[in-house]
């Protein structure tokens, strides 16, 4: 198939970037998108072009790093899916494809195609885990944990942390991102003496990372890879007052 | 070369915790005084680096993704085991360790394994305190399942994504103590060299991938969790980021590679597609328990495979392993769907794939309960073929997706250059010539853990380390010769692109060092890769700056050090003039085509060192004793 791809192009951070035209012939139906962009790649270099930068590793689903815009759309049209996991088959001979980087306030642009999200690692360090260091745990089958707390816990830790929830939102927010990890460890017996420490640290660093606000449009859902639900952000919220009002005060004052 | 294992003395069952007893330690004021080098963050990376802050050292990680949880730690599905006998099954830590030596076909250490054994129950405990969300039964306590190689069930899973729940716990104790202080991370930076300094590992050299910056840090101790190399092959089921730079420059610094051609063939993976394609699938291995393999008995057969009448097919496992049919071995099944197709009488395009036909399954117990068990897994492989494995047979094909072999380490994971430390797949401690299903994560969280942390402390507290910063002679030298090397690879400015190359050299090792080796082929390969390694350094087109977040000057590197390590990988497999695991020699096979070991002449790690470009690495040999397990053929009909 032939397609004509228009392809976000930025040299630096500090450079302004541009829609750029390709021709992308011969592409087989069977390739993967970022297969096809190799092949593009592929070419750009053959006649001394600079190739298109973009960010990828395991690609099958679940490293995360995989962050395209695909017609507007975060990972592409597919429900469920990663940029990495999209064939061509899901596009037409002759389509012409706007290929862009997650656009969000918290993620800049470094070259082309890939953004910097370390605003979600600060966003777990700002309190994503359970303070358990190494040494002395006790027998993992001491506290049982009933099967559905833990599925439920599990369909909210299977987040990639790809920021496709963050580029969806017209907000801009990482309400999903931060929601499921809420949720994560607020299920679990473990996570129970910090959870709501946990809530007002994290979703603090996430307004002090300039991410928006939530205001429940769906759209993160819609474009999780992983199909996170936004009842997850219900947690966080519920979490997050709860937190303000009661227990979270002394760490707040702790952590300021 | 002093290769001393450092074992401890006593019975098996006491050495660890013996050797942690005579270990020194660093007093806690102390700690704060000295920093280590962690340099990767999968499973053994972060969990070594979170530990180590934790204990209170100062602690730098590097990493080349973006983020710390993006390692491929991340991509292994099945599960982790531990002898924690939770079933009542019989399991214990011996049987894990039994099973573990055996299914390394004898060339591992047995001291390192049973340690492995020993506290594979921690980490189980260790991950749960942290919050990993194993599979739990109705009654709220642990589930576990069955996997290759063993007769117990001691397999903690969560979904398939146990890699992915594991390193994000691993990741998150990495962020507290980033968040603490403890740590400081560096990703999107690579390790590009090694410093030596009076022969202690004293500091990295790396490159700043989005400003191009050469930088050096130091430190009193180095660990390297940067992972195994089974993208020499170009082709592989790792993440195409994988690498073998920082464990190949360490060796070319002194640090002996201990078995490079120790590496493991997956059966059950989505064959190629064309050219273009970049890496392999795996599909899981337990689909073999409802599907059964075959091919068309006459070669050139292009028919459709429903027009293809039972008696026109082979189901070549069924008929050569009666008693395991399907189900043979790894090892086993990756060989016999080689062989099959080398007789031409292989499907799909280039004719390298072998039929997964559920047909049998699905009229036997319907097509509702095949997708209650396989579900996730034809939909998984409809997307990326684009055919419906209810109605057509699934197509399949082996991939390498393991590295067995690594730089060579003594008890205490340390290198053969002093203060150098290597942990998880990185290393070639455990697995022997064979690593089992729901090995690799086990091991890397024990090195991180628990063994690397304290071997590093007592390595700090018996050593006495002079003072030194980036200004140092030699860490100016080695920062000056990896600037060089940066500016050599984009000088060239040749006419073919790194992929190329990497193609290239991925199809001679494939075909010569793959599921099948021969003294023939590897001879080969021993003169085609050093003629493909001289045209990449004449001819490789390598565009851009060397200021810039540059894919491709990145990619050059990797390529270059794959260019060496192939070579180094086939003078391995072609000395070891034996079959054991996932080396196999044809000429070396039992009448029924099994794995003939040679236990008089072979059983030692062979641990190579470099002697300088285009010189003969020289083999040291570490001979290994098998005290509690007794050597014994594997047999699998």
């Amino acid at each position: 198939m032939n397609l004509i791809l228009h392809i976000w192009r930025q040299a630096s951070p500090s450079v302004p970037g541009a829609m750029v035209r390709y021709e992308a012939r011969d592409i087989s139906p069977d390739m993967s998108f970022l297969e096809m962009l190799d092949v593009l790649n592929e070419r750009l270099m053959e006649r001394g072009d600079a190739p298109i930068a973009f960010d990828h590793d395991c690609r099958e689903g679940i490293c995360g790093s995989c962050s395209l815009m695909i017609d507007g759309l975060a990972h592409g049209p597919h429900r469920g899916t990663a940029t990495c996991q999209l064939h061509m088959r899901s596009f037409r001979d002759g389509a012409e494809i706007r290929i862009e980087p997650w656009r969000a306030r918290a993620f800049p642009v470094v070259k082309d195609l890939v953004v910097d999200r370390g605003a979600l690692d600060r966003i777990i360090a700002a309190g994503g885990f359970i303070s358990a260091p190494t040494g002395g745990a006790q027998d993992a089958n001491t506290i049982l944990v009933p099967k559905p707390d833990v599925d439920t816990a599990m369909d909210a830790a299977q987040c990639i942390g790809c920021g496709a929830c963050v580029a969806a939102c017209p907000n801009g927010s990482a309400s999903l991102f931060t929601a499921s990890k809420l949720t994560h460890l607020g299920l679990l017996p473990q996570g129970q003496p910090e959870r709501y420490a946990r809530a007002l640290t994290m979703v603090r660093r996430m307004d002090l990372e300039s991410f928006g606000h939530c205001t429940l449009h769906g759209e993160c859902q819609e474009a999780c890879p992983k199909e996170i639900s936004i009842d997850t952000i219900t947690r966080m919220n519920r979490d997050f007052l709860r937190a303000g009002l009661t227990a979270g005060r002394a760490a707040v004052a702790e952590s300021d | 070369m002093d290769l001393h294992s450092r074992v401890p003395s006593g019975p098996i069952e006491l050495k660890w915790d013996k050797h942690r007893f005579e270990m020194k330690l660093v007093n806690p004021a102390n700690k704060r005084k000295y920093t280590v080098l962690v340099v990767g963050s999968g499973l053994a990376g972060a969990a070594a680096a979170a530990t180590l802050s934790e204990l209170g050292y100062n602690v730098k990680c590097f990493c080349v993704q973006d983020s710390p949880r993006r390692a491929h730690s991340i991509a292994a599905q099945g599960g982790i085991n531990a002898a924690k006998n939770y079933r009542n099954d019989g399991d214990s830590i011996f049987r894990l360790f039994y099973d573990t030596v055996k299914g390394g076909d004898f060339r591992a250490r047995e001291a390192n394994v049973y340690r492995l054994a020993q506290i594979s129950v921690n980490i189980i405990d260790q991950c749960v305190a942290q919050g990993v969300p194993f599979a739990r039964e109705y009654g709220g306590l642990l589930a576990n399942r069955s996997f290759g190689g063993a007769q117990v069930s001691r397999t903690f899973y969560a979904r398939g994504q146990t890699g992915q729940q594991l390193l994000l716990g691993a990741y998150q104790q990495l962020e507290k103590e980033i968040a603490r202080g403890g740590v400081a991370m560096f990703p999107r930076t690579e390790m590009l060299d090694l410093i030596v300094v009076d022969g202690r590992a004293r500091g990295i050299v790396v490159r700043d991938m989005v400003t191009g910056r050469i930088e050096t840090h130091i430190g009193d101790a180095v660990v390297l969790g940067t992972g195994g190399y089974a993208n020499v092959f170009y082709l592989s089921t790792n993440a195409k980021g994988s690498n073998a730079t920082a464990i190949w420059r360490a060796h070319k610094r002194g640090a002996l590679f201990g078995n490079p051609c120790y590496t493991q063939i997956h059966p059950t993976c989505i064959p190629q597609a064309g050219e273009y394609q970049s890496k392999l699938t795996l599909m899981s291995e337990s689909l073999r328990n409802d599907g059964r393999v075959w091919v068309p008995t006459r070669a050139g057969d292009a028919r459709p495979p429903d027009q293809i009448p039972e008696e026109d097919r082979d189901y070549y496992l069924e008929r050569r392993y009666p008693s395991f049919g399907n189900l043979a071995p790894r090892d086993i099944a990756s060989r016999a769907a080689k062989t099959v197709c080398d007789e031409a009488r292989g499907v799909g395009p280039g004719g390298l794939g072998v039929y997964l036909d559920f047909a049998d399954a699905i009229g036997r117990v319907g097509a509702d309960a095949i997708r209650e068990r396989y579900g996730n897994l034809f939909e998984m492989y409809e997307r990326i073929t684009d055919e419906n494995p209810y109605r057509v047979p699934m197509r399949i094909y082996p991939a390498v997706h393991y590295t067995m072999g690594g730089l060579w380490v003594d008890y205490n994971l340390m290198s053969s250059i002093p203060g150098l430390h290597v942990i998880g797949e990185a290393n070639f401690s455990d697995h022997g010539a064979n690593r089992l299903g729901a090995s690799a994560l086990m091991q890397g969280l024990a090195d991180g853990y628990f063994i690397v942390p304290a071997t590093v402390s007592d390595y700090l507290a018996s050593t006495k380390l002079e003072k030194i910063d980036a200004t140092h002679p030699e860490c100016r030298l080695v920062q000056e010769e990896t600037a060089v090397s940066t500016r050599r690879l984009l000088g060239i400015k040749g006419t073919r692109t790194v992929d190329s190359f990497h193609r290239e050299l991925g199809r001679i090792m494939w075909d010569k060092c793959g599921m099948a080796r021969d003294a023939r082929g590897l001879q080969e390969a021993l003169a085609r890769i050093p003629e493909l390694r001289e045209e990449f350094w004449r001819n490789v087109n390598v565009p851009g700056s060397d200021t810039e977040l540059n894919q491709a000057l990145e990619k050059a590197g990797r390529v270059a050090d794959f260019l060496e390590l192939g070579e180094l990988i086939c003078r391995d497999a072609l000395h070891r003039e034996e079959s054991c695991g996932g080396h196999f020699r044809e000429e070396y096979q039992t009448e029924e085509g099994e794995a003939l070991r040679n236990d008089e002449l072979f059983a030692y790690v062979a641990a190579w060192e470099y002697t300088g470009r285009d010189a003969e690495p020289r083999l040291h040999r570490e001979p290994l004793d098998f005290e509690y397990v007794h050597l014994a053929q594997r047999s699998y009909k």
